[in-house]
């Protein structure tokens, strides 16, 4: 992973060099936030709702100890053994901890942002364990050998040619094809024999209630399922902020939640899963890796009332031109530029950058995250504790001397407004001025409106 | 009332006839409109920057220029949120106070303030609205398309009293240009990708005249279009407010 400030800048203009693809990607993810808004217009409450889901979360946050500590003791009092991780690296020990203890070799994996956040996957297959995701998207990224680009379309980046590319190498279909029947079919196929075959299943968790101890998994694939009811052993691995107080509050953010990402009224599958099958174990690992320090501060802590629905991704302007692999971290676009910083502050210096600060992922987030207010916040901490560029660092502070006196502003407005008029056309929009390289520069007026108001308007009215 | 006209620092040195079309508008609907020439910037593109702790100049000088006035109006949606939204004091908060709730885009002065029922406006021409993010999302001068809410245009209000004047429907009609401050030279590849996906939008529309009420989104998507050789005049709302209006500058 590049560690350099402008990380997300470049991968971005190397996601655009392919057009086509940039165009197309573009493309599907906003006939993917069309369908959203058609979702979300056939419900007159949405406004209610995202207001009702905003003040639920925050009430969880507020208390999140009680009801971290009341869903654990319903929880094993429910047959369900709890596991406790403070970090990504814990998180993983116990996992191969319990797989371990019943000599797992062969693991199915419903879609779980989590697991890619604390990189389990590889950690696993360096243990010996074969994992295989098993949401149709997630699939082809791991064959494809690598992550998710989107947290709920992880393989949107990819163009059925390619699908048929990768099932070809790996799955033995015929060379060429790319009809996605013909390809889900096999996938359908291959994924049968892995669920079969396994010996234990890892789930995410999309809500946790407190009242009761249960969760719910949403798939729109059935994998979930699939995957925890044929398994003796089923691991459940899940984020402190995923918590809701009660059955009641789960309808609301189904409502919210396939309408924000998909523009499907809910989910297919809505799985509710509370104590272990007969003959079945039932694990749940609770996993804070940061999130408590993000609880903390007190301009970021709304970031953890995020329902993943990945809106903000297919709304942001940025992330479709960009591609999900250029926000460098588990989690991309808007939403992922305010967790990442505070997982590591050096490495994704660069993330709440790569924003215009539009502010459509805030309207469109289903828990009204403030997420362009808080990329704006970071901006200011990152900043000011020293992760800025030097360079850039000192041209702001020349430019606000400069902006602070009236008199140095008009001088070197004039200078500025001269030097652009002097200067051929070539040296100027040449590639070393990024503004030039698909853009002209302004025409340069003869005057300034100051000069232009002192000497042609009304001399007298002028306010000195 | 007595009212201020705030000029963003980049169209006082590159579109002197924005700032021109935003006086003599104002002036011809009666107002005692001054501009202040202590002011220089807000401090936004150093605020956007990550630099906010680099302000207090700005701010000072802001506070200095713009003190005493009933209203302050600015044709710029960006800089009038971002005086809203962070202009600060420590050594005169009550003052800073004042200036941030008088601090209006020109829009929404025209139809909240001075609420305008007509304008002697005239331009006979096939009209793409580009809406500026911060003053669409930020000062809400329209209702936005994620929101299930009755929809409402501060500029579309005005523009529809301009004789002859056609707005054409866009496929994407409140998405970023791309300009972003900063991000448009920093982040210059996505930048260039979404003022052109917004330009092919105005060419699909067969649009002749870009408009919008921020003279920085127009200036990136003029650059980008100028580039492209394309048949699209780029004027600010003020301009065609204020329609026909002799050539001055």
């Amino acid at each position: 992973m590049d560690q350099h400030p402008k990380a997300h800048a470049a991968a971005a203009a190397g996601f655009l060099a392919d057009q086509q693809r940039a165009d197309w990607h573009d493309e599907t993810l906003w006939f993917v936030r069309s369908k959203r808004d058609k979702a979300a217009q056939q419900l007159p409450e949405w406004e209610a709702l995202r207001t009702q889901a905003s003040a639920i979360k925050e009430h969880t946050l507020s208390r999140l100890e009680q009801y971290l500590t009341g869903f654990e003791e319903k929880a094993l009092a429910n047959g369900v053994q709890v596991h406790w991780a403070a970090d990504a690296a814990e998180h993983n020990r116990i996992v191969h901890s319990i797989l371990a203890k019943h000599h797992v070799r062969k693991l199915v994996k419903s879609k779980s942002m989590l697991t890619e956040e604390c990189h389990l996957n590889p950690y696993l297959q360096q243990q010996g364990i074969e994992v295989v995701d098993t949401d149709l998207g997630e699939r082809i990224v791991q064959l494809n050998q690598e992550p998710p680009s989107h947290i709920v379309l992880p393989a949107i980046h990819l163009k059925k040619e390619q699908v048929g590319e990768i099932f070809h190498q790996h799955l033995g279909t015929a060379a060429g094809a790319s009809d996605p029947q013909y390809l889900t079919a096999a996938a359908r196929e291959h994924l049968r024999q892995k669920f079969l075959a396994a010996d234990a299943a890892i789930t995410g968790v999309n809500f946790a209630i407190a009242e009761n101890g249960a969760f719910v998994v949403c798939t729109n694939e059935g994998n979930a399922d699939l995957g925890a009811h044929l398994a003796k052993l089923h691991i459940a691995c899940m984020g402190i902020e995923k918590l809701i107080p009660r059955m009641e509050h789960l309808g609301v953010f189904l409502r919210l939640l396939a309408r924000s990402a998909t523009g499907q009224p809910i989910t297919t599958y809505s799985s509710h899963f509370r104590e272990p099958g007969p003959g079945q174990e039932l694990h749940i690992v609770i996993v804070d890796n940061g999130r408590s320090t993000q609880l903390g501060r007190e301009d970021f802590r709304n970031s953890l009332k995020c329902i993943r629905c990945g809106a903000c991704l297919n709304t942001c302007p940025v992330y479709r031109r960009s591609g999900g692999h250029s926000y460098h971290n588990a989690i991309a676009g808007p939403i992922g530029s305010i967790l990442a910083p505070n997982l590591d502050m050096r490495k994704n210096a660069d993330l709440p950058f790569a924003s215009t600060l539009c502010g459509s992922c805030s309207d469109v987030c289903p828990v009204k995250i403030d997420i362009h207010t808080q990329l704006y916040k970071w901006r200011q901490v990152l900043s000011k504790e020293g992760y800025g560029p030097a360079a850039k660092k000192l041209g702001m502070k020349m430019m606000a001397a400069v902006l602070a006196k009236p008199d140095r502003f008009a001088l070197s407005g004039a200078v500025a407004r001269k030097f652009l008029g002097w200067f051929p056309k070539l040296a100027v929009n040449g590639k070393l001025n990024p503004w030039g390289r698909q853009r002209e520069l302004p025409k340069v007026p003869e005057q300034s409106f100051r000069e232009w108001y002192r000497t042609h308007y009304n001399p007298k009215k002028t306010n000195s | 009332m007595r009212v201020a006209l705030f000029v963003p620092c980049y169209v006082d040195q590159f579109y002197p006839r924005v700032a021109i079309a935003t006086l003599r508008l104002l002036e011809n609907l009666g107002l005692d409109v001054s501009f202040p020439e202590k002011q220089t910037c807000c401090g936004q593109p150093m605020a956007n920057g990550g630099y906010e702790h680099y302000t207090q100049g700005c701010n000072t000088n802001f506070i200095a220029a713009f003190s005493g006035y009933d209203h302050i109006v600015c044709p710029s949606g960006s800089c009038a949120l971002h005086v809203k939204d962070h202009l600060h004091d420590p050594k005169q908060e009550a003052t800073a106070s004042a200036i941030r709730e008088r601090v209006y885009e020109l829009c929404e002065f025209l139809t909240d303030v001075v609420k305008v029922q007509s304008l002697p406006a005239s331009f006979p021409a096939k009209v793409a609205l580009h809406q500026g993010c911060h003053g669409h999302r930020g000062l809400r001068l329209a209702a936005s398309s994620e929101q299930v809410l009755p929809f409402y245009s501060k500029p579309l209000q005005l523009l529809q009293m301009v004789e002859g004047l056609e707005l054409v429907p866009l496929s994407r009609p409140d998405e970023c240009c791309g300009f972003g401050g900063t991000f448009c030279v920093t982040e210059e590849a996505v930048s260039s990708a979404m003022g052109l996906s917004r330009v092919k939008d105005y060419v699909d529309h067969q649009a002749t005249v870009l408009t919008g009420t921020d003279m920085s989104c127009l200036m990136h998507q003029e650059g980008l279009i100028r580039r492209k050789q394309l048949d699209i005049t780029v004027m600010h709302i003020a301009e065609l407010l204020a329609a026909p209006l002799p050539e001055t500058v």
